[in-house]
């Protein structure tokens, strides 16, 4: 009686998990769709693939991509195999914002001579940090001089990954790549700063323009969502963590995404219209220190050069501050 | 699905290089790449989803009749950040 008794308890304790248990509930405003399919030869923890695969979600099936030569290319298209269930072009390092505005007129013309049915197709023009910042910059400024309605995703590792991590001129003060080493003769690795890639495409006078980060996921399809609607060129740029590159472990790849919002070296604004906002401005900023420590770019880094580092940071946050207005709200 | 490199006839490649088959490279199973393993535990499980926004591979899937996620063993390449990410700890990395 006793273990029948024991059983019906039993019983009941299980119905009772049971009735506890949570159930999956579809995701809101997050498309199931995968555009960017599995089997891609991305390192492991690679963010700028999810970056990537955020983007496209966020736009949907009406696009065609031009992308220039980079990590992302290289992974995605070994031939004869394609990731992508997009049109997708790729292009040499230099054009990919060229092509992007051939492919946005081309159908402009198309549509009018009615070859092709009245649509509303995103352009999308894709680079890394080295086809954006470096070799594909020229092409980038002509077409948002001209105007063209593309969304320009530049998706920013900090250095040419994909051919062995040399450095760029969107790698920041500090870092260490295999051609800019630390050493004797630059204690501090990379001795330039980073280039202000977003400063110069607001400097353009386009509708919009956004830093992003996949860490914040909601952010980067809320932003790709606006330029979307925009009627004009729009300019994102995404910090991608590298594992590889930044020689962290590849499941902290999202945590160091967190942390660079968090100490202002990357911080998250967009500009519309030439209108400044900061989009996540943290009470406190974290010390650099944090950001750096565990990265082995930054292995090298003495109190001195992480202090100068931190200067720098601190003056770039607060003038970021000052152009948004934030400190006037609060 | 497309066939290994050394198979394909110069016949048979399309005019400029073109691949006319969206997301072949499917074929191609990244899961041999993999040294851990994430250990999922649907008790555990709070089902918010992260694990499968967070996933660089898109190997995550929802799976709404037995109410858990599924991981794709083929693609999965073992990075661990659904382990790492997961605010329950429901996933765990262990040795393949």
């Amino acid at each position: 009686m006793a273990s029948v008794a024991n059983g019906v308890s039993m019983m009941e304790k299980k119905m009772a998990e049971t009735e506890k248990k949570k159930v999956i509930k579809p995701l809101k405003n997050f498309p199931m769709e995968e555009y960017i399919n599995s089997g891609h030869r991305a390192c492991q923890g690679c963010a700028e693939v999810l970056a990537v695969r955020h983007v496209l979600k966020a736009i949907g099936p009406d696009m065609v991509m031009a992308m220039a030569t980079g990590c992302m290319e290289i992974i995605s298209s070994p031939y004869p195999y394609t990731s992508w269930n997009v049109p997708w072009i790729h292009v040499a390092f230099e054009n990919a914002a060229a092509v992007a505005s051939g492919v946005e007129s081309g159908l402009k013309a198309l549509r009018r001579k009615k070859r092709v049915p009245d649509k509303d197709v995103t352009i999308l023009a894709m680079g890394g940090d080295g086809g954006t910042t470096d070799i594909g910059f020229q092409a980038l400024s002509g077409m948002m001089e001209r105007g063209h309605k593309i969304i320009y995703v530049c998706v920013d590792n900090e250095a040419y990954m994909n051919t062995g991590i040399q450095r760029s001129s969107s790698t920041p003060f500090g870092a260490t790549t295999t051609t800019s080493p630390a050493g004797k003769v630059a204690p501090a690795g990379q001795m330039t700063w980073k280039k202000d890639m977003t400063a110069i495409a607001a400097a353009h006078g386009i509708p919009y323009t956004a830093t992003a980060c996949p860490t914040f996921f909601n952010d980067l399809q809320k932003k790709i969502l606006k330029a979307k609607e925009v009627q004009g060129p729009s300019y994102i740029h995404i910090l991608s963590v590298c594992p590889t590159g930044w020689r962290v472990p590849p499941q902290k790849a999202i945590e160091y995404g967190q942390l660079a919002v968090d100490t202002g070296v990357f911080p998250l604004y967009e500009v519309e219209n030439g209108i400044w906002k900061l989009n996540r401005k943290p009470k406190e900023l974290k010390p650099v220190s944090e950001y750096f420590k565990g990265q082995g770019r930054y292995r090298h880094l003495d109190e001195k050069l992480t202090a100068e580092i931190q200067e720098k940071i601190t003056a770039r946050w607060n003038r970021l501050v000052e152009l948004s207005g934030a400190d006037k709200e609060s | 699905m497309t066939k290994p490199m050394d198979q394909i006839l110069w016949q048979e490649i399309e005019p400029g290089g073109v691949i006319t088959e969206p997301g072949n490279a499917s074929c191609y199973h990244t899961g041999a790449w993999r040294s851990q393993k994430p250990e999922y535990n649907p008790n555990l499980c709070i089902k918010c989803w992260r694990c499968y926004i967070m996933c660089p591979e898109s190997a995550i899937s929802p799976n709404y009749d037995t109410n858990e996620f599924v991981w794709n063993y083929d693609y999965c390449k073992g990075c661990g950040i659904c382990a790492y990410e997961c605010p329950a700890k429901a996933i765990e990395m262990q040795e393949d």
